[in-house]
């Protein structure tokens, strides 16, 4: 019994089928109850009044954003390491929603940004890194729907998710050398001193995991459709022959 | 190595076209500016370090999908594939080759191009040492570009949008270096941190094109 085991379509099918609305619904009651205590039951900030609240999509989506990319990442490595074929698929899965969760973190940054600093975008470091990882994003998902053959697509996205994630970092830090900027700091670490107040750590807690569970679930979502769309293909081409 | 080396730089003169059409295109762009953001010397020279690097990073651009496309068509590319000669050392010597044809000219060409801009004088060294520097970069990065697009019949676009956010370390550290040129500050950071991409970009990304190419042609 390993975990490579479930490389199999059908064994992934199988298991992944029922639990797929499990992690469905555990997503949609989080995300409903991490929203709602964080948006009408925690305590105005003094300074960013209720402003602060977009910080419960702001944050998690951030973070899922790049999660996602890593994600893609060690998916691909499997891809080209094992060979199995659920692995590339879920790393196609998962690209439009990492792009989805960019643009949510870059809209609701944008949001917050006007009331508090007074505008809607600066050049700041980390603003400026999510737009680049958007564009990484955007390349990672042409070079899939440009490529007929799906080995060869997977194959050639997996070296593109590899090369572009060594320069995903060093553009994080190129910028950082760049501009300094308005952004905070990490307020949400485990081991610094300074961090959130609890009031808000909480329901925040809950809309991350809403949201890592929804992403969970729309990514076997997903590969269960890239799967059937592969075995449809295959039944039309047999069909055919 | 040599001799694929030579080759690929005879087939870029003598086919003619590609060769001059890169720094046309970066005197055209630099002519452009002025006309977009108005005739102010100072204003002007403020931007220069930064349009010099973006004109010249697009020229670059321009030449990547001849980099493979044309051996692929002839069929010299299995060719070298199956040669004696590893497929890491063809993409090496094809993106060194492309450096030479586009990225040497263009860094030649932009101090001349820095006048119309009316660059700071302190800042031609570093304009030059910069893009002496970085231009490489650019070649071996696109080279990758190229080799991931190969088999496309409509690769151009895909391979710019895939090419130039990698390319975004490089030109923040290059136009970065000429601007504290230009203020007098000291450079070497960015000239310091410019150097290491180029050199890491030249030790692994002859592997992942090499990795590309093979896929594509299997």
């Amino acid at each position: 019994m390993s975990i490579w085991e479930y490389a199999n379509p059908k064994k992934f099918m199988a298991t992944t089928a029922p639990v797929l609305p499990w992690v469905m619904w555990g997503a949609g009651v989080t995300l409903v109850v991490g929203l709602v205590w964080g948006f009408f039951f925690t305590p105005d900030d003094y300074r960013q009044g209720s402003t602060v609240k977009i910080f419960y999509l702001h944050v998690p989506a951030a973070m899922m954003a790049i999660n996602i990319w890593v994600m893609m990442l060690v998916t691909s490595l499997v891809w080209l390491i094992r060979r199995h074929h659920v692995s590339a698929l879920a790393a196609k899965a998962a690209g439009p929603i990492g792009i989805v969760m960019t643009l949510i973190a870059l809209f609701t940054g944008a949001v917050w940004g006007q009331p508090i600093w007074g505008t809607w975008w600066v050049w700041d470091p980390r603003l400026t890194s999510f737009l680049i990882l958007f564009l990484f994003y955007l390349g990672y998902m042409a070079l899939w729907t440009a490529i007929e053959d799906d080995d060869t697509a997977a194959d050639l996205t997996s070296v593109l998710c590899i090369v572009g994630s060594v320069f995903a970092v060093l553009s994080r830090y190129a910028v950082n050398f760049w501009n300094q900027g308005l952004h905070q700091g990490a307020s949400l670490s485990l081991d610094a001193e300074e961090n959130v107040a609890d009031v808000f750590w909480y329901p925040a807690l809950v809309c991350i995991a809403g949201f890592i569970l929804l992403f969970v679930g729309l990514v076997i979502l997903r590969t269960h459709t890239e799967i059937r769309l592969r075995r449809a293909r295959a039944l039309e081409a047999r069909m055919r022959a | 190595m040599i001799a694929l080396l030579k080759r690929d730089l005879a087939l870029a003169v003598r086919a003619g076209g590609g060769f001059g059409l890169g720094l046309a295109f970066f005197l055209i762009v630099i002519v452009l500016v002025p006309f977009g953001v108005g005739p102010q010397s100072e204003l002007l020279s403020r931007i220069a370090p930064g349009i010099l690097w973006v004109a010249a990073l697009l020229a670059a651009l321009l030449s990547l999908d001849r980099i493979f496309a044309l051996d692929h068509e002839d069929g010299s590319l299995p060719l070298l594939a199956t040669s004696p000669l590893p497929l890491e050392a063809v993409a090496l010597v094809k993106g060194v080759a492309h450096w030479i044809t586009t990225g040497l000219p263009l860094t030649l060409a932009a101090p001349a191009l820095g006048f119309l801009l009316n660059l700071e004088t302190g800042a031609y060294a570093f304009l030059l040492i910069t893009l002496l520097i970085g231009t490489p970069a650019l070649s071996m990065i696109g080279t990758f570009g190229a080799a991931l697009t190969v088999g496309l019949r409509r690769g151009g676009l895909l391979l710019s949008l895939l090419v130039l956010p990698l390319y975004i370390p490089t030109l923040i550290f290059g136009a970065e270096a000429v601007r504290r040129g230009a203020d007098g500050f000291s450079a070497a950071n960015a000239l310091v941190l410019q150097g290491g991409i180029t050199l890491g970009v030249f030790a692994f990304l002859p592997f992942a094109t090499a990795a590309a190419l093979r896929v594509n042609l299997r």
